[in-house]
C-alpha cells in the first residue's frame, strides 16, 4: 500500500521500479483447459517487448492478465511492489492508473469529443462530481491539448471520436493511455486493424513516448516484421507456452518454425 | 447418369408441408366461431347496435364551444399537460439509474434482479389499474393520476435503459475501466454517452405516451382532462365531449411532433 500512495502524485522522474514479474501465470477460460500454461516472464523497466505467436495461442490473454481486465487462473505478477493477481478491486484500481493500455479497435468511447476520450486517462485521479460535470483540471486540460499536439490531432480536440480515421483514434487512445502518466505501457495487437503504412507510424509513436518516458511497453503483435523492427525483446508464444525469449537479433527462422508451425509462409 | 437416376424416384421438396400449423390455424379458426355463439353477437345484435352509434353520433354535433364550456376544456387540460410533464419528468429521473442497476453486464447480479424484479412489478399492470389503486389509496385528483403515470414511465423506461445498457459496446467500457477510473466515473464517461441518445428518445416516447394517458387516468378519478370527459359523458352533453375528444387529439398531435423533433434534436 505505501508504494502506491507514494506514486499518487505523479512527479517526473522519480525512481520507480518500473520492470514486470510475471510468475506461474495460468488461466483457464474453461476448467482444465488452460490458455496459458504456467507462463513466467520477466520484463525490465525499459524497452518495448513483443510478445509474437499465431492466433488463439494466449498472447492477448497474457497482455491483459496484468491489467486484469481478464482474471488470471493462478500465478503473480509483480509490478511496482505488488502481486496485481492478489489485489483487491479498489487497489486494482489504483494500480491500473499507472498502466496505460492501448487496444486493436482503439476502445475510445464513440460519443465523447477526442479531447474528453484523453481527459478519460485522468479519471483514476479525479473525483466523480469532476467527471460528471467536465471540470478537469487546468493542468490535465493543457496537457490533453499538448499530447494531442504531440500526437498530431490539434486540429481534432473537439470532434467526436467517431469521426476520426483507424490511425488517428488509434492516436487518441495512445494519447490517453499517456495522459495516465504510467508506468507501464500495455499495447493488445495495436496495429492489426490498420494499414502497413499506418501501422509503422503508430509503433513509431508507442515506441517513441515511451523511449521518452523511460517506461517499458509490453506489445502482442502479430506482424514479425513489425516486431524485428520495434522491439528491444522478443517472446515467441505457441500453445500457452513461451518458446523464444530474446532479442530481435537472435529470432531465427527455426525459433518462426517452432513458433508459428508450417513451413511454406517463410519463403 | 447413375446420379441423375439416383435422384429421379423420389422428387425433392422445397417447401415441406406443416401439418402443425395447418392444425392450429384450423382450431383458432373453429374457437373464434365458438367463442362468438356463446357472446351472443348475432346480426340483429350488431344492427342494433349500429342504429344506437348512429343516434349518439348525431346528437354530438355540432361540438359545442360555448365560453364557459371552453374554459372547463382548458382547465383540464392545463392540469392532464402538468400530470403529463410532471410524471415524465419525474419518471426518467428515477428511471435512469434503476435501468442502470437493472443491466446485467454491469451491475452484480443479486442488484440487477432486484432491480428487474421492481420494474417487472411496475410493467405487470395497465397504467388504468394503477390509477385506481393510486385514486383509492391518495384519494381522486391530479395526485393520483400523477402516481400512476410515474410508474408507468419507471417501468417502461427503465426495461428499455437496462437493454441499452446491455447491447452497448462494452469495447469502450474497457477503454475506460483500464484506466483505473471509479465505477461511477466509468458510467459517467463510458456508459452514459453510449445511452444517452436512446434514453432521451424514451424520454420523448414517454412524454407523448404520458399525454395520452393523463385522458385516460382522469377517466378512473386521476385529475386532469379525464375527469372533465367522464363528467361530460355522464350529463349526457355530447357536443362537449366531441370538443373534448377533438381537443384531445390536437393536444396528442402537437404532442408527437414535439417529442419527434426533441429525439432529432438529441441524436
Amino acid at each position: 500500500m505505501d508504494a502506491l500512495t507514494a506514486g499518487d502524485t505523479p512527479t517526473a522522474g522519480r525512481k520507480v521500479d518500473r520492470s514486470v514479474i510475471i510468475w506461474n501465470l495460468r488461466k483457464e477460460y474453461r476448467a482444465g483447459e488452460p490458455v496459458l500454461k504456467n507462463v513466467s516472464l520477466e520484463v525490465e523497466g525499459r524497452g518495448l517487448t513483443a510478445i509474437i505467436g499465431p492466433s488463439g495461442t494466449g498472447k492477448s490473454t497474457l497482455v491483459r492478465c496484468i491489467n486484469r481486465l481478464v482474471e488470471p487462473t493462478a500465478g503473480q505478477i509483480l509490478f511496482r511492489g505488488q502481486d496485481l493477481v492478489q489485489l483487491s478491486r479498489h487497489e486494482l484500481r489504483r494500480a491500473r492508473r499507472h498502466i496505460g493500455m492501448i487496444f486493436q479497435e482503439y476502445n475510445l468511447v464513440e460519443r465523447l469529443s477526442v479531447i474528453e476520450n484523453v481527459l478519460c486517462g485522468r479519471l483514476g485521479y479525479l473525483p466523480v462530481w469532476r467527471a460528471w460535470l467536465r471540470r478537469f483540471p487546468a493542468a490535465d486540460i493543457d496537457r490533453a491539448f499538448g499530447l494531442l499536439d504531440a500526437v498530431g490531432l490539434g486540429e481534432f480536440a473537439t470532434q467526436r471520436a467517431d469521426k476520426l480515421s483507424g490511425g488517428q483514434r488509434q492516436r487518441v487512445g495512445i494519447a490517453r493511455a499517456l495522459m495516465q502518466e504510467p508506468d507501464l505501457m500495455l499495447a493488445d495487437e495495436p496495429t492489426s486493424s490498420l494499414d502497413p503504412k499506418t501501422s509503422v507510424e503508430i509503433m513509431e509513436l508507442i515506441a517513441g513516448r515511451a523511449g521518452e518516458r523511460n517506461i517499458p511497453v509490453i506489445v502482442n503483435i502479430h506482424n514479425v516484421g513489425l516486431a524485428r523492427r520495434f522491439a528491444d525483446r522478443i517472446v515467441g508464444m505457441s500453445k500457452g507456452e513461451i518458446v523464444f525469449n530474446g532479442p530481435p537479433g537472435a529470432l531465427q527462422d527455426k525459433h518462426l518454425l517452432q513458433i508459428y508451425g508450417g513451413e511454406g509462409w517463410l519463403e | 447418369m447413375t446420379g441423375v437416376l439416383a435422384q429421379t424416384p423420389r422428387q425433392r421438396v422445397a417447401f415441406p408441408s406443416n401439418w402443425s400449423a395447418r392444425i392450429a390455424f384450423v382450431a383458432l379458426a373453429i374457437y373464434v366461431v365458438y367463442a362468438s355463439t356463446i357472446l351472443d353477437i348475432s346480426w340483429a345484435r350488431f344492427a342494433a347496435g349500429i342504429e344506437h352509434g348512429s343516434r349518439f353520433l348525431s346528437r354530438m354535433f355540432p361540438p359545442n364551444v360555448a365560453p364557459d364550456k371552453l374554459q372547463l376544456l382548458f382547465g383540464g387540460m392545463v392540469e392532464s399537460m402538468q400530470i403529463a410533464i410532471i410524471a415524465t419528468v419525474a419518471g426518467v429521473l428515477v428511471s435512469l439509474p434503476l435501468g442502470l442497476a437493472a443491466a446485467r453486464n454491469l451491475s452484480p447480479a443479486p442488484l440487477a434482479w432486484t432491480a428487474r424484479g421492481s420494474i417487472a412489478l411496475f410493467r405487470s399492470f395497465h397504467p388504468v389499474i394503477v390509477a385506481i389503486l393510486f385514486v383509492k389509496a391518495v384519494g381522486f385528483g391530479a395526485l393520483a393520476g400523477m402516481l400512476a403515470l410515474i410508474v408507468a414511465s419507471l417501468g417502461f423506461i427503465a426495461k428499455l435503459v437496462a437493454e441499452a445498457v446491455e447491447e452497448m459496446s462494452m469495447q469502450q467500457v474497457e477503454g475506460v475501466r483500464a484506466t483505473g477510473s471509479p465505477f461511477l466515473s466509468l458510467v459517467i464517461m463510458g456508459v452514459l454517452p453510449q445511452v444517452m441518445p436512446r434514453f432521451i428518445g424514451f424520454s420523448a416516447y414517454q412524454l407523448d405516451s404520458n399525454l395520452r394517458n393523463s385522458a385516460l387516468v382522469g377517466l378512473v378519478g386521476g385529475g386532469g382532462i379525464g375527469s372533465t370527459l367522464f363528467t361530460a359523458f355522464q350529463r349526457f352533453d355530447y357536443d362537449f365531449v366531441l370538443t373534448i375528444v377533438l381537443a384531445i387529439i390536437g393536444v396528442v398531435m402537437v404532442g408527437e411532433i414535439v417529442s419527434g423533433w426533441m429525439r432529432r434534436l438529441f441524436q
